[in-house]
């Protein structure tokens, strides 16, 4: 025993790989083992009567994705949807983490976050057919409230979808705003209203490009989060589609294709992490 | 008039009475330093100044207009952050310019302006670095051009050489002292260093629990303290009281006798024991216990050659005098 933490502390790069076995063994089997099991699916061919998938190089099933008008739309949408979340998210949660962080007293920020925190520890199900109930076209929740001013419900669709992933997601960007508006030091405010800026100016000034990377690092949860989703666009979507719901539809009958339009989104991540990175956002993951 | 004319301020932070009725004039391009420990209220009484804090009672006026409950972008004073607060994702000379471009100053003008700042504090050259690639000697000069760009009535400088190395620190105080010579504006300097006070200021104000002490010139505030805490704040605290002032001086109350001005070794005078000795290059610093009862350092010059011996000092007895003009009554 004493002769292998000999060679640990001796040896730099023995003590890291003992370290970051175990972690490195998840990463490389679970998650990057995983998306290339996606890549080669997508790139496989199906046997028409059967459903079974024959291992044959073909590139027929992206030609499909991205000839067919309608899983163009469908990217289109499930783009919308992504985008509206992250932006409502951010609208709320940007005033929302400044109260936390700066004005409210040190000593209920603890409170606060947790308050943000408990939408969290229901389950994600429990919650969207909260929602469900709310949104019902005639009997729900909404109708009711609006009802009275001659408001009609949206009902089921792309409004619900959107409504409740914002819902869903909001506490991934209130969270690292906050950890950013936090780290900014009140004389940086400070010395802006000295040099003669009024609250509006300091705040989208300073406050706003300063704590920019921490919202980045918020759109980067809301944004993938909701691409991915399928199972609220089930359940407040009524007959509105994402590209989630493709990929569940198909997964059975033509695995492959399902395969290939799952790597849709992956490609959009990528595209959007790699375009956000020269913030600095990612250090602030 | 004064420039800028204190009466009864006061402020409170919960059932902590950081600054307790504080009356100050300051003249219109006066350097004066605000001195004490912390918490003594200097810095509080420096953000009300600015605008940061509003006072629980008592009234600010700068230029006769009173200004004690106007917000910070509406005042002609601007401010030396101890942390130098530069914004971060701004290059230097879009810091300097920012309180021009709030005022709308034309994009000439202000850069004209904002270039010459640079070149008063020395980091022409420097326009476009980031905050994070300086050192913080520069980052300090940057603080200062941003804020004296926009030629405010009254420069508050929050201990800004606080966090420079000694060195450093020494050459700001210089520069910053013929700084404010050649623009002439008022500076209020808060300063927790007695010896940058004395070097720097036209008049020191002396604070304690949240109130000024002593205000005076530095060289009168060394000499003359009022009381036990201005003598013990700035310089060593030589305290002779009790018994030992009875002996010593046949007076009672508290004295105090600067290091520099009591003569060791002489025939006659106080008896006493030596019991530490510090050789400090230029001069010898030694403690002296008295067999009258009191305890004093004495600051001796190494003029001759014998202070290579000097640590023999040690456990020696030894006689202390001074003039009677040296001792001042403190209490």
């Amino acid at each position: 025993m004493a002769t292998i933490q000999n060679f640990l502390h001796r040896n730099v790069r023995a003590r890291i790989a003992t370290l970051l076995a175990l972690p490195l063994a998840w990463l490389l089997v679970i998650y990057i083992g995983s998306l290339f099991a996606l890549f080669i699916t997508s790139i496989w061919k199906i046997d028409t009567f059967t459903s079974k998938v024959i291992r044959e190089f073909t590139l027929q099933n992206f030609i499909d994705v991205f000839t067919d008008r309608a899983y163009f739309n469908v990217t289109v949408r499930t783009l919308i949807v992504a985008i509206s979340v992250t932006l409502i998210c951010a609208l709320i949660a940007i005033p929302m983490a400044f109260f936390m962080a700066r004005i409210a007293k040190p000593k209920s920020r603890p409170v606060l976050i947790a308050l943000v925190l408990t939408p969290l520890w229901a389950s994600y199900l429990v919650k969207i057919y909260a929602w469900r109930t709310m949104f019902y076209p005639e009997s729900g929740f909404l109708q009711w409230l609006i009802s009275p001013i001659g408001g009609t419900s949206p009902g089921f669709g792309m409004i619900a979808v959107i409504i409740g992933l914002t819902y869903l997601w909001l506490p991934y960007m209130v969270l690292p705003i906050y950890a950013g508006m936090e780290k900014l030091p009140s004389s940086v405010l400070d010395a802006s209203s000295d040099l003669g800026a009024k609250p509006g100016r300091t705040f989208f000034g300073v406050v706003l490009p300063i704590t920019w990377p921490a919202i980045i690092a918020g759109s980067v949860f809301t944004f993938s989060l909701s691409m991915g989703d399928y199972i609220t666009v089930q359940i407040l979507g009524g007959t509105f589609q994402m590209l989630g719901n493709v990929v569940y539809q198909n997964f059975s009958l033509n695995l492959p294709f399902a395969a290939a339009v799952a790597l849709i989104p992956v490609i959009i991540m990528m595209i959007y992490l790699g375009s956000v990175r020269k913030t600095g956002a990612l250090d602030n993951l | 008039m004064a420039l800028i004319e204190i009466r009864g301020l006061s402020k409170s932070f919960g059932e902590v009475k950081a600054v307790a009725g504080v009356d100050l004039d300051i003249n219109a391009g006066e350097f004066i330093t605000l001195l004490g420990p912390s918490g003594s209220g200097k810095t509080t009484v420096l953000r009300m100044i600015a605008g940061f804090e509003d006072p629980d009672a008592g009234t600010i006026k700068l230029n006769g207009e009173d200004i004690t409950h106007l917000p910070p972008y509406d005042r002609d004073v601007n401010t030396v952050f101890q942390d130098y607060a530069l914004f971060p994702h701004m290059d230097v000379i879009t810091n300097i310019e920012y309180g021009l471009r709030v005022k709308k100053v034309n994009k000439e003008e202000r850069r004209k302006k904002a270039l010459e700042a640079l070149e008063q504090v020395r980091l022409s050259g420097y326009e476009k670095r980031k905050p994070s690639q300086l050192s913080g000697g520069q980052r300090q000069r940057v603080a200062l051009a941003r804020a004296l760009v926009n030629r405010p009535s009254v420069l508050l400088l929050d201990e800004p050489l606080g966090a420079l190395d000694l060195k450093l620190r020494q050459q700001m105080q210089i520069e910053l002292k013929e700084l404010q010579r050649e623009v002439g504006i008022t500076f209020i300097f808060v300063t927790h260093d007695q010896e940058e006070a004395l070097t720097m200021s036209d008049r020191i104000a002396v604070f304690d629990k949240g109130k000024i002490q002593q205000l005076d010139r530095p060289a009168a505030i060394y000499e003359k303290p009022v009381n036990e805490f201005v003598a013990g704040f700035v310089g060593v605290s030589n305290l002779i009281t009790g018994n030992a002032a009875q002996t010593l001086l046949g007076k009672s109350g508290t004295f105090t006798v600067r290091p520099e001005k009591i003569q060791i070794d002489k025939a006659q005078g106080a008896a006493g024991t030596v019991k530490e000795v510090e050789y400090l290059g230029p001069s010898t610093r030694f403690i002296v216990d008295l067999d009258a009862g009191a305890r004093l350092v004495v600051l001796r010059q190494n003029t001759d050659e014998s202070a290579v011996d000097v640590m023999s000092m040690r456990g020696k007895k030894v006689n202390l005098s001074w003039a009677k003009e040296s001792e001042y009554r403190v209490n």
